[in-house]
């Protein structure tokens, strides 16, 4: 691929910490290489402001392999940016054109205060976890790969669903920042499997009750979720999630 | 958990607006029919046979309380719903992705709600009332195709009606699959089968009600 270097124009929302109202500021990203991707990006312009004396821009990350789930950022009105299954540690600058306008904004929900610039507090979706996305039954050592007949399809969706990184995009994405994408994937990923089962009506009935808790709104069926979710999650999960929720209600 | 706890969770309340929104999606189907019987020209006397059998069998009439109710419960929740899931979000994005990721009438179900409420209101004035009017006050036989001429005489009327219903279809387009989805019926095996007959519902049913007001404003209808 041929290589260019862009210039860019950057309006960043800064804010000092969770008391500070924020605001936006302007920023030349200058001679970026559109191999880049858009972390390297900031740390090429925080380096900038660091060698200045400036604060850096706080923004979270980790693994920059799109499977750890920390990278955030609201860019141009797109969860993680305008490519489809895409975090934002793999959206590369070639997805921008020189002299190019870029908003970045943190996850905005009141679930997720923002903590520092475009750092947000994702602990709410840690909290759903807990209470109930895991299996309490000793297993022991592993199994035998056969001793657990699993179908086939059970087995791709519950994969499907696991594969969530718990990243917030679904929440950022929603016009009510709902969270039962990411309830429904934890929810399924278990509801599948044969060790999932006996817990299987409280686990639900718990994450929901912690999800509300949390403070995340309720589910309007636009699909945005589905749209920007890094990991292609479907809504179809959200409707398992709903129907385990009926049938843990109807449970005797 | 207890029931109160199930319909005061966000799944809870969404299971009473599928639940209400179906219900009131079954009522448009019979009342698109019974209305339809202006439709055959014959000066309303089919129409105003069924709208009297309608008005005075006592099991529509209670199933005309179970109608409000649901009816109350569906705008009530919806409204409340609205307000709450603004609330979560007391920071505004400053760009926001517009139709990349959703449908506009998806993202408007509380505006196009409200403008079907207000509909309702001056609908209930014009033809309900009368109708309860003469049935409990004054006793006489009520004609409602007649009602239905002098009301649609008015050009402001005809185009009220026109901006409810354009409201009503979009509102069904989404509602009728966003209710199988929060009942929990998504499946390949049924998608495609809700998707369409969603859409075909939702334009037919739309069709018949833009109709009335304008064949009897333009006198197609004598």
């Amino acid at each position: 691929m041929e290589h260019t270097t862009i210039n860019l124009k950057l309006k960043v929302w800064r804010q000092k910490n969770a008391q500070d109202s924020g605001r936006f500021e302007n920023y030349d990203a200058k001679d970026i290489s559109t191999e880049m991707s858009f972390l390297e990006m900031f740390d090429v312009l925080n380096e900038r402001l660091i060698n200045e004396g400036q604060d850096p821009i706080a923004f979270d990350h980790d693994c920059r392999e799109g499977i750890c789930g920390m990278c955030s950022m609201h860019i141009n009105g797109r969860a993680h940016g305008p490519w489809q299954g895409t975090t934002t540690c793999q959206l590369h600058m070639r997805a921008f054109k020189d002299g190019e306008t870029i908003t970045v904004e943190p996850w905005r929900a009141k679930a997720f205060p923002v903590l520092k610039d475009l750092t947000v507090d994702r602990s709410a979706f840690d909290r759903i976890q807990q209470a109930g996305g895991y299996v309490s039954v000793n297993t022991g050592n592993a199994q035998d790969g056969n001793a657990l007949p699993i179908d086939k399809d059970k087995a791709d969706a519950s994969f499907a669903a696991a594969a969530c990184i718990g990243c917030g995009a679904c929440v950022a994405a929603c016009k009510n920042s709902s969270a039962m994408l990411f309830t429904s994937a934890k929810v399924s990923q278990y509801a599948l499997l044969p060790q999932g089962q006996p817990e299987r009506t409280t686990r639900v009935l718990n994450m929901v009750a912690q999800m509300d808790k949390e403070g995340f709104g309720a589910c309007t069926n636009t699909g945005a979720c589905e749209a920007e979710c890094p990991k292609e999650i479907s809504i179809s999960n959200i409707a398992r999630l709903n129907r385990e929720y009926l049938s843990a209600q109807l449970s005797l | 958990m207890t029931w109160k706890e199930y319909f005061t969770s966000s799944i809870g309340k969404k299971l009473v607006m599928a639940f209400t929104g179906l219900f009131l999606i079954l009522f448009l189907i019979v009342h698109a029919t019974i209305n339809g019987m202006i439709f055959f020209d014959d000066n309303g006397e089919m129409f105003n046979y069924y709208a009297h059998f309608f008005s005075h069998n006592w099991i529509i009439r209670i199933m005309e309380v179970g109608l409000f109710v649901g009816l109350i419960l569906h705008a009530v929740q919806g409204l409340m719903l609205t307000f709450q899931n603004q609330s979560k979000r007391p920071v505004k994005y400053a760009v926001n992705p517009g139709n990349a990721t959703s449908k506009w009438y998806s993202r408007s179900m509380g505006i196009l709600g409200s403008l079907l409420l207000i509909f309702l209101i001056i609908h209930l004035r014009h033809f309900w009332i009368g109708t309860k009017a003469s049935l409990y006050i004054t006793g006489e036989e009520h004609n409602l195709f007649e009602e239905m001429k002098i009301v649609f005489s008015e050009l402001w009327v005809v185009v009220f009606y026109s901006v409810g219903v354009i409201s009503l279809c979009w509102h069904l387009i989404h509602g009728f699959k966003s209710a199988f989805q929060s009942i929990g019926i998504n499946s390949p095996k049924y998608n495609g089968m809700i998707q369409t007959v969603g859409i075909a519902y939702s334009l037919i049913i739309c069709f018949a009600f833009l109709m009335m007001p304008v064949a009897l404003h333009l006198g197609w209808i004598q």
